[in-house]
């Protein structure tokens, strides 16, 4: 049937295993603390292939103390790794926003690099009724 | 070098020193994924924006990484602190060797 020959082509979904691999490979062994970090996405999305997304993060966004980058990683997507971004003091605040693809109901995770080298995180659950990205 | 669709910035055209202005960037782009089929079941292949910066005055102030998961006509809003007046650059660079550029000028008082 059309099903078999799609899992031929298709690589499998990430799992919250490949989560755990992509935050090892990007972050190391570094402690990620909850907190500091505000992860808004819509609770119910229609369409999964365009899901508004804002991430802040609390920070003076000063030379001494600001956010270095942000990471958005998908725990069921194909690949987790949807999204990062490099900041300075230069953005006066960190706040960014986008609009990604998710695959199917599943936790959104967003990871703050600081520039103290700390690095704090969200998550927030999203609940997916169609999408035709392929994802 | 292939072309890639219009981009397109909003931001104010100017600003006091010190505030903090919202930069809002579009770019018409397939972002196909490289998982999609068509529809004689053979893969499509990945055509996918990876890389957009942002320059004020020649020096980067935003830098995003891209992967399939970001939607069509990929959306970013972002901030600056307005300093001097001068040119901010923006560059989308797509998997194929398309690049697209958008310039807008900021006046600081």
């Amino acid at each position: 049937m059309a099903g078999a020959s799609l899992l031929v082509v298709r690589p499998a979904k990430a799992t919250p295993e490949e989560l755990v691999i992509a935050l090892r490979e990007t972050f190391g062994d570094q402690p990620i603390n909850r907190g500091r970090v505000k992860l808004e996405v819509p609770r119910l999305a229609e369409n999964g292939s365009v899901v508004p997304v804002i991430v802040s993060v609390e920070s003076p966004m000063t030379e001494l103390q600001h956010v270095k980058s942000i990471h958005l990683f998908a725990q069921k997507n194909h690949l987790p790794r949807i999204l990062e971004v490099h900041l300075g003091h230069y953005n006066g605040k960190a706040v960014v926003s986008s609009r990604v693809r998710v695959a199917t109901s599943q936790q959104l995770t967003a990871v703050a690099a600081m520039s103290d080298g700390s690095l704090w995180s969200a998550a927030a659950d999203i609940e997916v009724v169609t999408s035709e990205c392929g994802l | 070098m292939s072309r890639m669709g219009t981009a397109r910035v909003r931001m104010t055209a100017n600003a006091k020193r010190g505030e903090v202005i919202e930069i809002r960037t579009l770019v018409q782009h397939p972002m196909e994924s490289g998982f999609r089929l068509d529809n004689t079941g053979k893969a499509i292949a990945r055509h996918i924006v990876e890389s957009f910066h942002c320059s004020y005055n020649g020096r980067e102030i935003f830098r995003a990484r891209l992967y399939p998961a970001v939607s069509t006509n990929p959306f970013f809003t972002f901030y600056a602190v307005a300093a001097d007046s001068g040119d901010f650059v923006f560059t989308w660079k797509d998997d194929q060797g398309g690049v697209a550029t958008a310039t807008s000028h900021l006046d600081v008082v």
